[in-house]
């Protein structure tokens, strides 16, 4: 009870019921506020894990043998829903390339919750296009509302973004515990009803 | 971004590991749930301090993700050594992995929590 922990950081357990987990991916490109979402609806402080990457270096002078080694950082959190489900929400660029350093972490995810910057929304095609070919996951938009945002209305950003029908796509201040968790409770809602409606299935 | 504070250099991982890239089950996900198996067994005296600290780290239940935090080790590498821990007894998965779409029972309950929070 409350003893000294050798390790690093304290580890924040999990309550003994709980022994079920889930995932969601909250998708987007740099700086569209992938770690405030997370940070938001977490109920334990921001963790950060990463995986390193080695790019052999092509067509360089042959007598620098040089490989680099840059480390990819992934940011995530947890939420406990119910009495016995861990619901996690790891934050990754929209490049598949990256997704394919956690080995898993796409398979078996409820959705992946996209979020957009309407400064700049170009950077939000590449993410939907990659989630939309190497992907069957269910997929809900969020605009997040920066105090300088333009504001749009939801139907100009779907057109804009050309969302196929039915995608939900919602907006607001994601720094906002009541707002973050809006966003997720409208994916999940959307990953049950295709879930329901059978078109998710194999 | 610089990331300088990263400790483990490949080599160093493939030592760490036994010269292992993959751990021996591939039904570890980043969400799995792990918790130490609680029966007085120690680890035997040659096992490393990673897998000591992993162990004490996980008297309570963690996701696999949490775990390679809390040891600032990459998730590949914590996979590796998790599997040996569960095949030697001492560490146990507690979460069945979820195939493609999790279930309309699961999501429901997700869906339920959400909103009572």
């Amino acid at each position: 009870m409350g003893s000294a922990d050798s390790e690093p950081r304290t580890a924040h357990h999990l309550a003994p019921t709980v022994a079920r987990s889930v995932k969601v991916l909250v998708v987007g490109a740099f700086g569209v506020g992938k770690t405030t979402l997370i940070r938001a609806v977490s109920e334990i402080p921001m963790l950060s894990t990463e995986e390193s990457i080695t790019t052999a270096s092509v067509g360089v002078d042959p007598r620098r043998d040089e490989k680099r080694t840059t480390t990819v950082a992934m940011d995530f959190g947890r939420v406990t829903v119910g009495s016995d489900t861990a619901l996690y929400l790891f934050g990754t660029p929209g490049q598949r390339r990256f997704w394919d350093l956690w080995s898993g972490l796409a398979d078996g995810a409820v959705g992946a919750l996209v979020m957009v910057d309407t400064r700049d929304l170009a950077q939000s095609f590449e993410v939907l296009d990659q989630l939309e070919e190497h992907t069957r996951l269910p997929v809900a938009v969020v605009v997040n509302e920066f105090p300088d945002s333009p504001r749009h209305g939801l139907d100009e950003v779907r057109a804009a973004l050309d969302l196929p029908e039915g995608t939900p796509v919602v907006s607001g201040d994601v720094r906002g515990r009541p707002q973050a968790v809006e966003a997720l409770t409208t994916l999940v809602a959307h990953a049950l009803d295709l879930r329901r409606a059978g078109n998710a299935a194999a | 971004m610089h990331t300088d504070g990263y400790r483990d250099h490949p080599v160093r991982s493939y030592v760490l590991t036994g010269g292992r890239a993959h751990p021996t089950r591939n039904t570890l996900r980043p969400e799995t749930l792990l918790r130490a198996v609680d029966d007085g067994r120690e680890l035997p005296g040659t096992a490393g301090r990673h897998e000591q600290a992993l162990l004490r780290t996980c008297r309570g239940t963690l996701a696999l993700a949490e775990l390679a935090a809390y040891l600032h080790l990459p998730v590949s590498l914590v996979a590796v050594m998790v599997s040996d821990l569960v095949d030697g007894g001492y560490l146990a998965v507690l979460s069945t992995p979820v195939h493609d779409l999790p279930d309309t029972d699961l999501l429901e309950e997700v869906l339920d929590g959400l909103r009572g929070l």
